[in-house]
């Protein structure tokens, strides 16, 4: 009841006041693509061997486990939840290819294999999150230890090496002389297909429902605990594929693969514009958001900076990016004359909720 | 009068009430566990518990992650979360190797404070953004994670700072024991000490219980939610930098990987040690013991036969089964609230058939 009382509408008129072009370029996400833009022409312009065709290649290469498993993070962050066990089970279902084809199957049924340990990974947090309603922080931070355990209780220190050249290959190719990789087509694939179940199908709008107000969405008719079993299947199958994709492209199967992954996506996905209260982001920012941080990183390894830096200005970008939008509204509040006092408190509390 | 009969349960003494309530403590229910396992485990391989240095290592193990739980917990009370920890953590145990380095002979007291006060700075700055900028903890608090990695990373390099560059007085406090109790769990435990006297009894850390409950209910009522909140990342800061002192102290040698993914594991034990992740309820105590059970656990597997490659994964299973545990026990409260309730609304009649009982 507390919670029905405390959401007001939003202020649709203000909104709608603006003309259609300021409110579709003026958001968080093109903030964000606009900022890669900015990063990528400095780079081009100041950083040599940026413009090389490798930069690329490698570029897409490294941040296609991120970009991928960033795609359900989306989903899941949008409707207020979150899945911190992504990078457990992308080393689960590595470790679950390199077990299967090392004992004789065949690489595809591994493969597949694999995706169903992801699918299973899915179940098991959809059941605990949606159907017993247990917070999705602490869930997985459990299942991030256990099915992180099983993958290394698995192969222990061991590493399984021994895959064929011509599918390790294949993750690293590309096409013809050009600098794309073909795993890009993976990536479009699944990067299309989430934007559109996200911005363009009614279970996309129910998402974002569940987001806003989980209660409203409820009483409208939208089958929550479904939506939410739906949304950790999906993050355990796209981050097998991750998985087996990583063990592809470094040729190894380990147990501690991909360790530390899931902040590297949870923080892509909110640099991108994605509030982790739910309920607001887009898909296009956050492939900007993923792509930022690829550039940079690029950019500055060409520079020769270490690591190091780069987890800095990660990090403060992240930071920047949650507190820079405050620090506009608090100054815009300050500027506005003392004739509209009587309007401010509920001024302020509608930038405060459209914020959240 | 129908709620005063709805909290007093029966008419059993007043000794086997407070016995009955402590038992049914959710803190209870994880010491029994953890007792379980070393008696259990003890029983395997005696010397686990019974020999000088089994006794030691199962004191003194915890003592690092019990520190860190403690802070943890009282960030989380207040329905926030402080994910930096293990930087901080990383931070401050290089910040004590080069302090011994860079000024030779300087008292061990002094190196502690200078970490204690780093780790506070570092708080410091989590609080502000968090409590004046009104950010989510998490996003704030992840971000931060990667700055202070990055800058300890950047100042150290591929540097370690070895045993034999800090003075051996220091070193011997990792392992120094009183009355066989290691010095490292002496500190934990005043650490622990103070932090549950001031929860239980302070005005403010009554508060933090109400802030976390239900934060702008804490606001409409007039508490200090920013003030206090700033506070909790100070404090969880200040024991992260205790704990990189302790870290330095324990493995002697400090590289700028120190203390890489711990948050989670600390986040793991005060789940496990009945803190709710929502804020709002819990104990310190709980979270040490959380903190010394999980450590404990992964010290008695391969004792018992199972490789420690599965560590983890029991881990995981103790959490989630810490979180479902968690989720049953309010369900059943709830519904015995509601059973109160139903009985209070219907009290003439409940009392006609206790008559119509005795009679």
């Amino acid at each position: 009841m507390t919670t029905t009382a405390t959401t007001t509408p939003r202020p649709a008129v203000a909104v709608h006041a603006r003309p259609w072009w300021r409110r579709a370029l003026l958001t968080r996400e093109w903030a964000t693509v606009a900022l890669l833009a900015v990063v990528y022409a400095v780079a081009l312009g100041t950083v040599t061997g940026f413009d090389g065709p490798l930069t690329i290649t490698y570029l897409v290469l490294d941040i296609t486990p991120v970009l991928l498993v960033a795609m359900p993070m989306t989903a899941i962050i949008l409707t207020g939840e979150i899945d911190l066990s992504v990078a457990s089970v992308v080393g689960l279902s590595s470790v679950t290819l390199g077990v299967l084809y090392q004992a004789g199957l065949p690489m595809a049924a591994a493969a597949l294999a694999a995706a169903l340990v992801g699918v299973l990974c899915g179940l098991v947090n959809g059941t605990l999150v949606a159907y017993l309603g247990l917070p999705s922080l602490a869930v997985t931070i459990g299942t991030l230890a256990l099915f992180r355990g099983l993958a290394v209780g698995l192969l222990g220190t061991t590493a399984v090496t021994t895959f064929p050249e011509s599918w390790t290959d294949g993750a690293r190719a590309t096409f013809g002389d050009s600098p794309l990789p073909v795993v890009t087509v993976v990536l479009a694939v699944v990067v299309v297909a989430f934007a559109v179940l996200l911005h363009a199908t009614p279970f996309g709008r129910d998402v974002f429902d569940i987001g806003r107000t989980r209660e409203a969405a409820r009483f409208s008719g939208v089958d929550v605990r479904r939506t939410l079993l739906v949304l950790f299947v999906l993050s355990g199958l796209v981050s097998a594929l991750a998985g087996v994709y990583y063990t592809l492209r470094y040729g190894s199967a380990r147990g501690d693969n991909a360790t530390g992954l899931e902040l590297q996506v949870v923080a892509a996905v909110l640099l991108g514009g994605v509030s982790i209260f739910g309920g607001r982001g887009a898909v296009h920012g956050v492939v900007a958001g993923v792509l930022l941080i690829g550039v940079l990183a690029a950019a500055l390894r060409l520079e020769n900076v270490t690591v190091n830096l780069i987890n800095i200005v990660i990090g403060a970008l992240l930071v920047l990016s949650v507190v820079s939008p405050r620090v506009v509204a608090a100054v815009a509040r300050r500027r506005r004359p003392v004739s509209s006092k009587a309007h401010r408190p509920e001024r302020d509390r509608s930038i405060e909720r459209s914020q959240r | 009068m129908s709620a005063q009969a709805a909290t007093t349960p029966g008419r059993t003494s007043r000794t086997s009430r407070t016995l009955r309530g402590a038992l049914r403590r959710r803190e209870a229910a994880i010491a029994l566990v953890l007792v379980l396992v070393v008696v259990g485990t003890a029983l395997v391989q005696p010397s686990f518990l019974l020999s000088g240095g089994g006794w030691r290592d199962l004191l003194l193990t915890p003592a690092i992650l019990a520190v860190l739980a403690v802070g943890q917990a009282m960030v989380v009370f207040t329905r926030n979360i402080d994910l930096s920890v293990g930087s901080v953590l990383g931070f401050t145990a290089y910040v004590t190797g080069s302090l011994f380095v860079a000024v030779p002979g300087i008292p061990v007291v002094a190196v502690t404070l200078a970490a204690v006060a780093v780790g506070a700075l570092l708080g410091l700055v989590n609080g502000a953004l968090v409590a004046f900028a009104r950010v989510p903890s998490l996003v704030i608090t992840l971000g931060t994670l990667y700055v202070y990695r990055g800058l300890v990373l950047t100042w150290a390099g591929s540097d370690r700072i070895d045993a034999g560059e800090m003075p051996r007085s220091f070193l011997a406090l990792g392992t120094r024991q009183v009355l066989t109790v290691p010095v490292l769990t002496i500190v934990a435990a005043v650490v622990l000490a103070v932090a549950a006297y001031y929860m239980t009894t302070s005005r403010s850390g009554r508060q933090l219980y109400a802030i976390g409950s239900d934060p702008e209910a804490a606001d409409v009522a007039g508490l200090p939610v920013r003030r206090r909140v700033l506070t909790v990342f100070v404090v969880s800061g200040a024991l992260a930098g205790l704990a990189g002192v302790m870290f330095a102290a324990r493995y002697g040698s400090v590289s700028s990987a120190a203390g890489t993914g711990l948050e989670l594991q600390v986040v793991g034990a005060v789940v496990v040690g009945g803190v709710a992740i929502f804020g709002g309820s819990g104990t310190v105590a709980g979270a040490a013991i959380g903190a010394m059970l999980l450590v404990t656990i992964n010290r008695a597997l391969p004792v018992v036969g199972i490789p420690d490659f599965w560590q983890r994964a029991v881990v995981g299973v103790l959490i989630l089964g810490a979180i479902i545990l968690d989720r049953v026990l309010a369900v059943r409260r709830s519904r015995r609230l509601a059973e109160t309730r139903e009985a209070e609304s219907s009290g003439a009649g409940a009392d006609d058939v206790e008559h119509r009982g005795s009679a």
